[in-house]
């Protein structure tokens, strides 16, 4: 079982974990993720490899608490061992000289962005990165970026971080303005990653964008995640995490990744009834 | 006794769970022999001079000893036949289609019914588990070859088993948090316990086989560099690839599944537990199936569990063509699922809510034989019905997974996408890289894929020396 090396909070609800994990972080890529699982009866959920150290034997996750599982991995401390850990999975980015490209991240998808950043510069790119949150207190990673990036924008809904607006206005206003941009990559929200391929479908810009639909096995075998792309229907966990943002049927997407809505709310306040009856059992036992 | 005492004995039946009762829970269906029905049972074989059942048995079980053995009242000796060319009896006695295999070619089935040859690995293996009867197997001598099995399915527990037992360290690896493959996330509870085929795993970790799970062989490691690493041959097992699709309108709809999905959900993931264990599914009040094999079967009876109003078995042949077992298509009847044959989804359209609400249908008719020697149906025009469903559950089958195949240079596919094996060895054509199970026949039976675990790791003890 992995243990985990380092965890600490980077923001609130959003957790950093690095793991020792050498096997993985030995043929990790950028753009690949792991499914984990964090207890007996738990579920398996994919989450995204926001670095890896090939020295140290360790890949880091940077997860956020939305739903059950993450809310447990939230009180895993260092020193503590995942249960279950499976990658490298999916196909890496691609990675290669494409001339100027544009990051585009939102909330803890600047994690996935700036694993990417790392690698591009490894090749001949100008490197736009443009992050976001809805506060300063919610944006992560802002000084690792700049050093990876040629040029940083950082916008927050409420302004108390970079400039006040949303993460695709910086990238809209070059493109009006007749900036030459050769390539998009946005992984966030899945809002966010749909606007910016709205942005971008007029100009005609390749945008590349990291969809995550709910997975069981992540292997290919359940078919649980797949996705219209192109008119064509494809899994995500062996054929993406990554696809060209223009070819992808985001409505179908947005409906099937609710699929469980209601069952994730039951699961997750079960789960905090739980736990707060065992607080208030080991309460009264003192 | 005499032959004509044995003659007239009639077969014993196995006792079964009653259908009403079992239709609301997961507990197994099959009973099982006690004592007295098992040697009843034994004593009807006529232990002929060339015991023609044996010829059926992909794992070339010693029926006819285990069987006297049997009726001697000797269980812990028909235990050890039994286990000597079958690692997973108790699987076997509850899975394998034996009406097509040994109690197709037992004498006794020419003029009635042949001897419970399944009914009877089972009494034997449960016997065996209950008192442990096999328990002081050891493995063979160290070799000091090490063989990595990629994939804990029927195929790699087989090949481990008779390796281990050969004295080579093994090591399975398997990409799910639990061993078993299909046996754990595919067949349901109710055919096959979980227990079961945990402790078959756990007698082969008795005797020394290492289990890595989450390791997805071809991207945590590759086969090379297992073989790199000081392992001295690879057997290739990873089962089933990517579920097939019908490619038809609809099919993306919230509430389709795959049955490998669906299975999995409800198997492995336990969501017939849920909230109690994390993993949901969705199992509206009108269930449909599509197929008509095992799976399709294992799906629906599933599905019925959960509840529903109506479970429905779509399927484009009549009932004749189906693949299915029959004692598993008698089994989903009587459990209340409604066959509706003859008949192929054409679309899925959604309720107001986006989730699958119906699905449209068309009638089909028999026509000529196709290249399967079954008749192909074709679609009566005009004859389309929409039918009210809220979960859709696809088993129709599934393609190859090439990751193998991509990550390992020099395996060679066939034009379906199946590993090119070496028929007598399974021998990939790679030397030293063994295949077996659905990578390298296409989707079969537990018992074929037992019977290419079995043929490689004999193969595999050759290469090695």
């Amino acid at each position: 079982m992995p243990q985990i090396i380092e965890k600490k909070i980077l923001a609130p609800r959003t957790n950093y974990f690095r793991l020792a994990a050498p096997l993985i972080a030995g043929h990790a890529q950028p753009g690949q993720f792991v499914v984990i699982r964090v207890e007996e009866g738990g579920e398996r959920i994919p989450i995204t490899i926001a670095d890896i150290d090939t020295g140290e034997g360790s890949i880091t996750l940077i997860i956020q608490e939305a739903g059950k599982t993450t809310e447990r991995m939230g009180l895993l401390r260092t020193g503590d061992e995942i249960r279950d850990v499976l990658g490298p999975l999916g196909m890496p980015s691609e990675v290669g000289d494409f001339g100027t490209v544009a990051l585009l991240g939102g909330g803890f998808g600047i994690a996935a962005i700036h694993l990417l950043a790392k690698a591009l510069r490894k090749h001949k790119n100008y490197i736009i990165s443009i992050i976001a949150a809805r506060t300063k207190e919610l944006l992560i990673m802002e000084d690792e970026m700049r050093r990876v990036s040629d040029e940083l924008r950082v916008k927050s809904d409420d302004g108390s971080a970079g400039t006040k607006g949303l993460v695709i206005e910086p990238l809209d206003e070059m493109l009006k303005t007749g900036r030459h941009i050769d390539r998009v990559m946005a992984v966030g929200p899945i809002p966010m990653m749909r606007a910016v391929s709205e942005l971008t479908r007029p100009y005609g810009v390749k945008t590349i964008v990291s969809l995550n639909p709910v997975m069981v096995d992540g292997t290919g075998m359940c078919g649980g995640c797949r996705v219209e792309i192109g008119g064509d229907t494809k899994f995500a966990c062996v054929d993406g995490p990554e696809f060209d943002a223009h070819l992808v049927n985001f409505d179908e997407f947005i409906k099937r990744n609710q699929m469980y809505k209601e069952y994730e709310k039951l699961s997750a306040e079960t789960c905090r009834l739980a736990t707060a009856a065992d607080a208030l059992a080991s309460a009264q036992v003192k | 006794m005499e032959v004509k005492d044995r003659l007239k004995i009639q077969r014993h039946k196995i006792p079964e769970r009653d259908p009403v009762q079992r239709a609301e829970c997961f507990e197994e269906v099959a009973l099982g022999f006690d004592e007295k029905l098992a040697v009843g049972e034994a004593q009807r074989c006529l232990q002929c001079k060339k015991p023609v059942c044996m010829d059926g048995c992909p794992v070339a079980i010693d029926i006819l000893k285990f069987i006297r053995q049997v009726t001697e009242g000797d269980f812990a000796g028909a235990a050890r036949t039994i286990r000597a060319t079958n690692s997973l009896p108790a699987i076997c006695g509850r899975v394998c289609p034996q009406e097509s295999q040994c109690e197709k070619t037992c004498v006794l089935a020419k003029k009635g019914l042949p001897v419970a040859v399944g009914a009877l690995e089972r009494f034997v293996s449960d016997y065996d588990q209950r008192y442990g009867l096999t328990d002081g197997m050891t493995p063979g001598l160290p070799t000091g070859k090490n063989i990595a099995v990629v994939g804990s399915g029927p195929a790699g527990l087989t090949a481990a088993g008779h390796l281990v037992l050969a004295g080579h360290g093994v090591t399975v690896f398997e990409a799910f948090h639990e061993p078993g493959g299909v046996l754990i996330y595919g067949i349901p509870e109710f055919r096959l316990p979980k227990i079961i085929v945990r402790q078959e795993v756990s007698k082969l970790a008795n005797l020394g086989v290492e289990f890595a799970l989450n390791t997805l062989v071809g991207r945590t490691i590759s086969v090379d560099e297992l073989l790199k690493d000081g392992y001295s041959a690879a057997f290739l097992a990873p089962g089933a690839g990517v579920p097939a699709f019908m490619d038809i309108p609809g099919e993306n709809l919230c509430g389709v599944y795959s049955a490998n999905e669906f299975l999995t959900r409800v198997n492995l993931m336990k969501a017939f537990r849920f909230p109690e264990h994390d993993t949901p599914v969705y199992c509206g009040k009108h269930v449909a199936v599509i197929g008509g094999g095992n799976t399709a079967m294992d799906a629906a009876r599933t599905a019925l569990r959960l509840g529903p109003e109506k479970v429905y078995i779509i399927y484009r042949r009549s009932e004749l063509e189906m693949p299915a077992r029959r004692e598993e298509i008698h089994h989903a009847k009587e459990e209340g699922i409604q066959f509706m044959t003859l008949t192929a989804p054409i679309a899925y359209r959604p309720n107001p809510r986006g989730w699958v609400g119906e699905m449209e249908c068309i009638r089909m008719e028999l026509s000529e034989p196709d290249a399967s020697g079954r008749r192909r149906p074709v679609p009566i025009e005009g004859s389309n019905v929409v039918i009210p469903v809220d979960t859709v559950v696809v088993a129709i089958g599934a393609k190859i997974n090439n990751l193998l195949v991509h990550t390992t240079p020099g395996l060679q596919t066939d034009r379906r996408g199946n590993l090119i094996v070496d028929k007598a060895t399974q021998m990939t054509t790679r030397p030293g890289i063994y295949a077996g199970g659905d990578i390298a026949s296409g989707e079969a039976t537990v018992i074929a894929a037992m019977g290419q675990g079995r043929a490689a790791a004999k193969a595999i003890c050759e290469y090695v020396k």
